[in-house]
């Protein structure tokens, strides 16, 4: 038996809802059918009540969740795709975000957004948006990598007194596997040292994390660099300090991400290196994004819009020459 | 008083001191907010100030039908006397108009973005429609809870937020929840600068109602005794289970967007029109024709607001303002693991 990255998400879910009364899940085609991704399989059933399919309107699932978190619930609203967050923006940024700081009263909301891309979804299923979400005060961002994140910073989203954006990879759902859930207990806010190096540090999130390892593995055997990768798990607030650490280790380092190069995530992780870390640093930091066009729909296009390994070893061959 | 017993039977189920507790609201609502545009003209206010003139009448009523610690009342931009209705203190308002760092927003957000969201009073956003979900949700969370028996949620909004996405996602929720809802829509003929013909095209905001789910109902909202009866029933079919209500009230907005606009737009014919009556003048004679009250006893009220309209005007202007130095600049509740994240 294993665990998949979705069955822990489903599994969290249920666990939420059978030790807490005020959790509840909203979205659409989550009832009966268990939703887009099965991740709210069974629930319903299981959880009379409490697994309720909303209409097609985005903006209103959040403005609800913000009613019932200050009523004193603590939903979590599944967007079928985090693409889809669009039309909830105005709610999550301007409502849910600026909620705990205007009114002292905390909104625990939490929004799940199937992240990310596949091959063959294109621009409108694909999207990345923890770095719009991070911009905005008031939110804290996750971006799980490892099944046994998926599931407990699930637990710890919805702990949070705080609205948290849960950005779930839809390419890590049935493809990554674990023996069983085994956490280690790291809190959301802290990154984690997946595979130690000395060489050169990349800081991934999300699916990158993976992507990052293959590179690693590619560049040990070929030429005994030993590579560092840093899961950031949380985007928003930046665990800053482990990078840090990090660097000071390696001396170099590349910021991985699947989303838009413009800004973003790997943008601020190397703002805040060269600002707070610059002496630390052996050779210029690079950044690795998608490209800066749509993601595309046809699968040897996507394959080549988001960073891949060969293009991460590319990356680090330059960055380990300079 | 025997004369005002006899004419209060001319209107079936209008309760005297709901009638009384409307037009008191809308009064002392009028007089803070002639307060607060003296004060803006005279740059004492701290940003923007909007103007509820020529709507109290509808949104007094509404706040005068909710029940505060029971209710649910969100409102929006021209609801002063739905507020004060309501029961919300007139120091929240002068705090927050004020920039006192002891109002509900403590120099946060201000002037009519304030509320006790605990208590029942959501703070609106400046985005139009977006509260009708957020009630909405506040009463989902109630019906979950078991607690929903006798509750009524209820918001506010003008004829522009009828445009908005938010609005039709969130009044199509509310109906399809079937919640004890009302929206009271004020169609006061212009979204800032924008009349209604350049705002929607069914023929009444009233349909829309009846495309929703909802219940609907028509007012004057020049008439304060149409304004009690029409809103208070809609409150009532809620509060009864008769799912939610849409209320329309066709007034005329007696003042700029805000304090900044002379409102050079609105048409003369349209102000003189039967729109254009100001339904606290009008509120007046209803109440001594119809014996709610009298003159005398309205020049008491007028007298007795006025001292606490400047009571509350004075708190504020000698309380502290917000200090950048001791504000925690926070916009979270809690510290995930890092702490604070500031580069």
């Amino acid at each position: 038996m294993s665990v998949t990255y979705v069955d822990a998400i489903l599994q969290a879910q249920e666990k939420l809802l059978r030790d807490d009364p005020r959790v509840f899940l909203y979205g659409q085609d989550i009832s009966k059918f268990g939703g887009a991704f099965k991740a709210t399989k069974g629930l319903a059933d299981e959880f009379p009540g409490r697994v309720l399919d909303s209409p097609i309107s985005e903006d209103a699932m959040i403005g609800m969740a913000v009613g019932a978190a200050i009523e004193g619930m603590r939903p979590i609203v599944e967007m079928q795709f985090a693409d889809f967050s669009s039309i909830a923006f105005n709610q999550i940024v301007n409502q849910a975000a600026t909620h705990f700081y205007r009114t002292g009263v905390p909104v625990p909301i939490t929004v799940r957004l199937p992240s990310g891309g596949t091959p063959g979804s294109g621009p409108f299923h694909s999207q990345s948006m923890e770095a719009i979400y991070s911009h905005y005060p008031g939110l804290v961002v996750v971006t799980p990598a490892t099944v046994s994140d998926a599931y407990s910073m699930l637990l710890d989203a919805v702990a949070l007194d705080d609205p948290v954006v849960y950005c779930e990879h839809k390419f890590l759902y049935r493809w990554l596997k674990a023996p069983r859930i085994n956490g280690d207990g790291l809190p959301i806010g802290k990154a984690r040292i997946t595979r130690p190096g000395k060489h050169a540090t990349v800081v991934a999130y999300s699916a990158m994390v993976h992507e990052a390892v293959r590179a690693a593995d590619r560049l040990k055997e070929e030429g005994g660099w030993e590579i560092e990768v840093v899961d950031l798990r949380t985007v928003k607030p930046l665990d800053i300090d482990t990078v840090l650490a990090s660097v000071a280790r390696t001396g170099r380092l590349l910021a991985l991400g699947e989303a838009f190069p413009w800004g973003g995530v790997t943008a601020e992780v190397v703002a805040r290196v060269c600002a707070d870390g610059f002496h630390l640093l052996d050779a210029p930091p690079r950044r690795l994004n998608s490209r800066d066009t749509p993601v595309p729909y046809h699968p040897k296009l996507w394959a080549a819009h988001r960073p891949t390994p060969e293009s991460i070893c590319i990356a680090l061959r330059e960055l380990l020459s300079f | 008083m025997p004369d005002a017993e006899e004419a209060q039977r001319t209107r079936v189920g209008l309760d005297r001191d709901y009638v009384r507790d409307v037009f008191r609201a809308m009064l002392k609502a009028r007089l803070l907010e002639n307060k607060l545009s003296s004060l803006y003209k005279a740059g004492k206010i701290v940003g923007g100030v909007y103007l509820g003139k020529g709507q109290e009448a509808v949104s007094a009523s509404l706040g005068a039908s909710l029940v505060k610690g029971r209710d649910i009342f969100a409102p929006l931009i021209r609801d002063q006397a739905g507020r004060t209705a309501f029961g919300e203190p007139l120091i929240d308002c002068t705090r927050t108009y004020l920039g006192s760092v002891l109002g509900p927003m403590k120099g946060r957000d201000g002037n009519i973005h304030r509320g006790r969201p605990q208590e029942g009073m959501p703070a609106m956003i400046s985005h139009l429609g977006a509260a009708v979900s957020v009630v909405g949700g506040m009463l989902m969370a109630r019906r979950m809870k078991g607690e929903i028996a006798g509750t009524v949620g209820a918001t506010c909004v003008g004829d522009g937020a009828t445009s908005t996405g938010a609005f039709h996602e969130g009044v199509n929720m509310i109906a399809v929840e079937q919640l004890p809802m009302v929206i009271v829509v004020s169609n006061n003929q212009f979204a800032y600068s924008t009349p209604t013909e350049r705002q929607f095209a069914c023929e009444d905001l009233l349909d829309r109602a009846r495309g929703y789910g909802l219940g609907g109902h028509a007012v004057d909202g020049t008439d304060v005794l149409a304004c009690a009866e029409v809103v208070g029933k809609a409150v009532r079919m809620a509060r009864d289970g008769a799912g939610p209500q849409m209320v329309v009230a066709n007034l005329l907005r007696l003042s700029g967007h805000g304090e900044h606009d002379d409102a050079s737009y609105v048409p003369g014919e349209l102000r003189g029109s039967h729109l254009g009556r100001d339904c606290l003048e009008n509120g007046i004679a209803q109440l001594i024709a119809d014996g709610f009250s009298t003159a005398k006893e309205i020049e008491d009220w007028k007298a007795a607001f006025t001292d606490e309209v400047q009571a509350a005007v004075a708190q504020a202007q000698q309380e502290p303002t917000p200090d950048p130095w001791h504000e925690d600049w926070r916009a979270c509740s809690s510290e995930p693991a890092t702490g604070e994240d500031s580069p």
